[in-house]
């Protein structure tokens, strides 16, 4: 352990605090300094289902929201407030699904965004870094470029668009895969085939989109490091001493050019959430997107603050993981 | 600026992937154009035969709204675009400033403006985005959207501004500009800007795919102004209608086809510029031309 190991770990836990305070900021502030009241909307949408309301009945409504809220008092103390509940894990009940609380529906969303995140992620970085590695080695062959070209194809296209037109085209034109949810109506979680089996092919379509994208973009980063890497003299050094292709690759290029891609990793973690979100919603899988789209569909303003907080916490987290895991690919972090 | 004229001629002989991408984008700005000429206002509907197939009347068919697509498209185009180079620019003035500032100050001002833009980077931008929108969904309009979504576009590219000045301030004619006394302001802005200007063409291109395809994502999910026609909300209202379900497909395929094209075609640039603008790529390619000669 020494001093530099240990001011690197300093370093990456006050970023990782310091981006989950400026982003709990960012939601503490825009409904105070918005144009409109998130209490209005949530008394016009209540009246606007038509059953006559006594004034009074809807001044004790705007009241118990704006307490609900936490919008009373002075900004300071709203602000204090706000920063209690969170550290006590409390969020306020969920509207849409009075009186659970939001915490408890986060919860049960949580393990399918992470799980959807996590294996297409990982799939999608090797798979991509891989290829990319093989194609920056070999140079220019027919495959490196076929595989470049689809790369470039599909890596631009947005997160929406390509779920949506997987949907289209394995859910409902050609049937094989069901249209959304995570596993077979009915189904109870065991560790049976019939319930992994539903599982996998729930998640197949989902996974599918966020990998085809994903893919894309490592494989053209990564050969593009590669290629710079082989340029290198002692790259040109070790062939001449006749080490071979498989080693040289693997134990010496390899090894130097994944170093960016792992940094890259923890910068686009937050990226490719933002296409789990919209994944999910595409697919009706029941993780924070889906919950979030059903939140801006019920006006559910705490909802939407809970899983705008808990992708926040969430991805600060998962940066940091990668962060604290970098030393271990690269020791010149700990011996410095 | 004619150098920036220069490198794009360059771009076009050269580089196949971006030629491709140039006809494309200008086919999509021709089509977006267009609407000038449109005979029917988006803002109507039920002016022609709902659910129509694509015909010699209708290139795109009609919408259930009674509306044509391909006229409704070039609408939607033409405000998809406006919509992301306004978003381009806007965080182009954050992320020049910060860029530019950071890397040439150095020292504290440098630490302090870093560690704020990677939290901006590593923030997750969507969440927040629903939540502002959500709130905001009643007065929402396509200015104020793309204000709101350039206030998240600029870490990424501020970054890769300020390791482009930090090499440039080490250079002999910054010391050079700095001992006969010009401001900082007058260096960078004159003597640095010109050297960042071709990255800050690639980053805008970037910008531009990133800030229309999040107003698809946000305007799918109702969090746009749904009465603007723009690729977004033309797949929301087909949602909104069942397109899919009532066979309806034309409906969707136009702007899933049209914004596919186009972020192909923007992407193909930006690589290209990119590639062209990396000097190691550059020697490589340099190098395969020579050998090429040779043999």
């Amino acid at each position: 352990m020494s001093s530099t190991f240990l001011r690197y770990i300093a370093q990456r836990v006050v970023q990782c605090i310091l981006v989950i305070f400026i982003g709990i900021t960012i939601t503490f502030l825009v409904p105070r300094f918005s144009p409109t009241d998130p209490v209005e909307a949530a008394v016009n949408r209540a009246m606007m289902m038509g059953q006559y309301s006594h004034p009074d009945a809807v001044r004790m409504m705007k009241e118990a929201l704006t307490k609900m809220y936490g919008l009373d008092g002075t900004l300071g103390q709203q602000y204090i407030r706000f920063w209690k509940g969170l550290l006590s894990g409390d969020l306020g009940p969920s509207l849409s699904s009075f009186p659970k609380p939001v915490m408890s529906l986060i919860r049960t969303s949580l393990p399918w965004t992470a799980g959807l995140l996590l294996v297409s992620a990982i799939i999608s970085w090797t798979v991509g870094n891989l290829l990319g590695c093989l194609a920056g080695y070999f140079g220019n062959q027919r495959w490196s470029q076929v595989i470049g070209m689809i790369a470039m194809a599909l890596h631009p296209i947005p997160y929406y668009i390509m779920a949506f037109v997987l949907l289209v085209a394995l859910a409902y034109v050609i049937p094989v895969f069901p249209i959304g949810g995570a596993v077979d109506i009915g189904l109870k979680p065991s560790l049976g085939w019939i319930y992994i089996s539903s599982l996998l092919r729930h998640a197949f379509l989902p996974a599918l989109s966020l990998v085809l994208i994903g893919v894309g973009g490592w494989f053209i980063g990564m050969r593009t490091l590669v290629t710079n890497v082989v340029a290198e003299d002692y790259v040109t050094y070790a062939k001449y001493a006749g080490v071979s292709d498989r080693t040289i690759m693997y134990q010496y290029v390899m090894k130097n050019a994944l170093l960016p891609q792992i940094t890259g990793l923890a910068m686009q973690i937050g990226l490719i959430f933002n296409g789990a979100l919209i994944t999910e919603y595409v697919f009706s899988y029941p993780g924070l997107g889906y919950l979030a789209y059903n939140a801006i569909f019920t006006g559910d303003y705490s909802l939407i603050m809970g899983v705008a907080i808990f992708s926040i916490v969430g991805v600060s987290l998962a940066v940091l993981l990668i962060d604290l895991a970098y030393p271990l690919f690269d020791p010149r972090v700990k011996y410095q | 600026m004619r150098s920036l004229v220069r490198i794009i001629a360059d771009l076009y002989r050269y580089d196949g992937r971006c030629r491709f991408g140039f006809t494309v984008i200008l086919l999509i700005v021709i089509f977006a154009l267009l609407s000038f000429i449109s005979p029917y206002d988006p803002g109507y509907s039920y002016y022609a035969a709902p659910n129509m197939p694509p015909s010699r009347q209708h290139f795109f068919g009609t919408t259930s709204r009674g509306q044509d697509v391909f006229w409704l498209m070039t609408f939607a185009v033409r405000n998809s675009l406006t919509f992301g180079v306004t978003t381009a620019l806007l965080s182009r003035i954050i992320a020049v400033f910060v860029g530019l500032t950071a890397g040439y100050k150095g020292g504290m001002v440098d630490r302090i403006m870093m560690v704020i833009n990677d939290s901006f980077v590593v923030l997750p931008v969507l969440p927040l985005l629903i939540l502002i929108n959500f709130i905001m969904k009643g007065v929402m309009t396509l200015f104020r959207l793309a204000v709101i979504i350039s206030l998240f576009g600029w870490p990424w590219d501020a970054r890769l501004i300020r390791s482009q000045v930090l090499s440039l301030k080490e250079r002999e004619f910054t010391f050079t500009s700095r001992f006969s006394g010009s401001r900082t302001s007058r260096v960078l802005l004159t003597e640095h800007l010109p050297f960042v200007m071709p990255i800050i063409l690639s980053t805008t291109i970037n910008n531009l795919l990133w800030a229309i395809g999040m107003e698809v994502t946000l305007a799918v999910l109702g969090l746009s102004n749904i009465s603007i026609p723009t690729i977004g909300t033309t797949i929301y209202w087909a949602n909104q209608h069942q397109a899919l379900i009532s066979g309806v497909w034309w409906w969707l395929a136009a702007p899933v086809g049209i914004s596919v094209l186009l972020f192909i075609a923007l992407y193909l640039l930006v690589v290209g510029l990119g590639e062209y603008l990396d000097p190691r790529t550059r020697l490589q390619r340099m190098k395969g031309v020579l050998s090429d000669e040779r043999a």
